[in-house]
């Protein structure tokens, strides 16, 4: 009998550290969102709103206008996307569909590895032998540019899109494609015209998880772009130096003094980086809810 | 229908179609072959017993890694022991106590939030909470609490993954035969549930091992001439020294950049290996 008891209070506190541990994801995201707001609110008292949103970044001289900044990541991210998401499509397609068993096996642990590699590596192979090559190419003044920027986002953001969108074709019922194939269409139209809208919702997810990757990349684009704060104007700022904001960020929180004004803004740019994840990754699980798709995307 | 296609037009279509897919899928992958190749052959020749085992010399142009190998290993393990209980634990939670609720979406909300965060904004939180309002200093207890929290959503999502997976007959007659709750998850479903977590874990440490940005403001240092002697003292790390070998320091020889990138492509990609072995034995090993 006492036994007996002491199991049942042992259980409960069992239960109950477990119960812990189960609300520790919402306890982590509100501390972030806490001390963010802690270092990067002040900001909103010390610079005033015209500088903050004013063309000019240079911290040295009190100037801590954001819209370079942001129109740096705007221009590297965009430039990514345009890159990956046929490509990111295309491979999902062509692993989902096309490809024998065999090379399916093959290309889909590959995958992997490419998201399984540091930023940091893909900015040392961008910073010493694609941005030299791209400057010789396009006979540029300096291959530090938005351009390679953007050719190794897109290497970072392929992975999510291919994983999650090739989940989302997989998970499409083979009757569809018996359907439409019975009908008379070849396997082409099949793809285009019943498989891949069917997974439609799937592919959007994948396509903005993939662009939040690459809106939050931060040592290979420090590395790869240049760091100039400019607002980029038409085509050619693709081919000039950006700064993008988690760039920025990490380049110069190492030389700041804690709590001045510089570190206030820095956080306060941390504030507007993670309310844009926020924001896509609610959207983005707000269709994997409706699919009640499995837990594994988040893993990819 | 606007326009229709003679039998041969659609099947020319196709294959045009089927050869452009299969373009963009090895131009996905041709890059990956690239750079492991690339990194292998030029960095290859400068690995030698006394770059793993030394210290660096002549302002890191010279000499060894180990104090950033070992800086790394420290990271990695500091971040297993924090991110464990919690991710394990969480994902105990969410697949056999917790029953769907406004509660548990909440939960999945959050964890899905804490996976799409950049890093860099981690190295900001770490450095608000652990480093200054904890005041633990630029140190590896606060590196690695920083990567754990990081790497939660990761072994939260795998475990709890590996656990629902664990078929609910177990449960059933565990339960049937008078265990309690804990003692069916502890001693039937948990066993079962290990190959799948460990992969989850590992992977999510191949992450962590690998970042920069997280540990730039929490623990990194640029260059320290001894090891560390406790959780609290900074340290080297290989993905922080491979960036300031390659952008700042000028006149660095570019074999010790490669090899520096080959030794930590090797101890991420071998994680990656070995997971993917854990998780393949289990799979021919389970008899459910």
């Amino acid at each position: 009998m006492k036994s007996s008891i002491s199991h049942s209070r042992s259980e409960s506190v069992i239960s109950g550290i477990i119960k812990i541990t189960g609300y520790s994801a919402i306890i982590f995201v509100s501390l972030i969102f806490i001390f963010l707001l802690r270092s990067g609110l002040p900001t909103l008292r010390e610079v005033n709103f015209e500088s903050l949103f004013g063309s000019r970044w240079y911290p040295i001289e009190d100037f801590f206008g954001l819209i370079p900044l942001i129109g740096g990541t705007l221009i590297v991210t965009i430039g990514a996307a345009i890159i990956a998401i046929p490509f990111g499509i295309g491979t999902a397609i062509y692993i989902a569909e096309i490809a024998p068993r065999s090379v399916r096996e093959f290309l889909k642990p590959l995958v992997e590895v490419l998201g399984g590699l540091p930023s940091v590596v893909l900015g040392f192979i961008g910073f010493l032998i694609l941005a030299p090559y791209l400057r010789r190419l396009l006979l540029l003044n300096t291959g530090l540019s938005a351009l390679t920027g953007s050719l190794l986002l897109a290497a970072i953001s392929l992975p999510t899109i291919v994983s999650i969108a090739e989940d989302a074709l997989d998970a499409v019922p083979q009757s569809y494609r018996d359907a439409a194939l019975a009908l008379g269409a070849t396997d082409w139209q099949t793809i285009w015209r019943v498989t891949l809208p069917a997974a439609k919702s799937g592919v959007v997810t994948a396509v903005m998880l993939g662009i939040g990757r690459a809106i939050g990349e931060t040592m290979t684009v420090m590395m790869v772009t240049g760091n100039a704060a400019v607002i980029p104007r038409g085509l050619s700022a693709l081919f000039s130096p950006a700064r993008t904001m988690t760039a920025t960020i990490a380049a110069e929180m190492g030389e700041v003094a804690t709590d001045s004004v510089h570190y206030h803004v820095l956080f306060f740019i941390g504030i507007v980086l993670f309310l844009i994840s926020l924001l896509i990754n609610v959207i983005a699980s707000a269709v994997i809810f409706r699919q009640k798709k499995r837990s594994e995307r988040i893993l990819s | 229908m606007k326009k229709t296609h003679t039998s041969a037009q659609r099947f020319t279509i196709q294959r045009i179609g089927f050869g452009v897919l299969t373009i963009t899928a090895i131009a996905t992958v041709l890059p990956i072959f690239l750079i492991v190749y690339l990194i292998v052959v030029e960095g290859s020749p400068a690995i030698s017993w006394e770059f793993i085992t030394g210290y660096p010399s002549d302002g890191m142009r010279a000499g060894g890694i180990l104090p950033a190998i070992i800086g790394t290993v420290l990271l990695t393990f500091g971040t297993a022991i924090f991110t464990m209980p919690f991710g394990i634990g969480a994902a105990i939670y969410l697949s056999e106590y917790a029953s769907e609720s406004r509660w548990t979406r909440l939960i999945r909300l959050a964890i899905i939030s804490l996976a799409g965060i950049p890093s860099v904004v981690y190295g900001l939180f770490g450095l608000g909470l652990f480093v200054l309002f904890m005041n633990l200093g630029t140190s590896i207890l606060a590196g690695s609490l920083t990567l754990g929290v990081m790497t939660l959503p990761v072994v939260i999502s795998a475990s709890e993954e590996a656990l629902r997976a664990v078929p609910q007959s177990f449960r059933v007659v565990s339960v049937s035969l008078g265990a309690t709750q804990w003692q069916t998850v502890r001693r039937i479903v948990l066993p079962e549930a290990v190959p799948g977590i460990l992969t989850g874990i590992i992977l999510g440490l191949e992450r962590a091992a690998g970042e920069t940005a997280p540990i730039l403001f929490t623990a990194a240092a640029f260059y320290l001439p001894q090891l560390p002697t406790s959780p609290l003292d900074a340290t080297m790390a290989l993905p922080y020294h491979l960036y300031v070998i390659a952008t700042q320091v000028p006149g660095m020889p570019t074999e010790i950049q490669y090899a520096t990138a080959l030794v930590l492509l090797v101890f991420v990609l071998s994680m990656n290996i070995i997971a993917t072995m854990i998780r393949s034995r289990a799979r021919a090993r389970r008899q459910w």
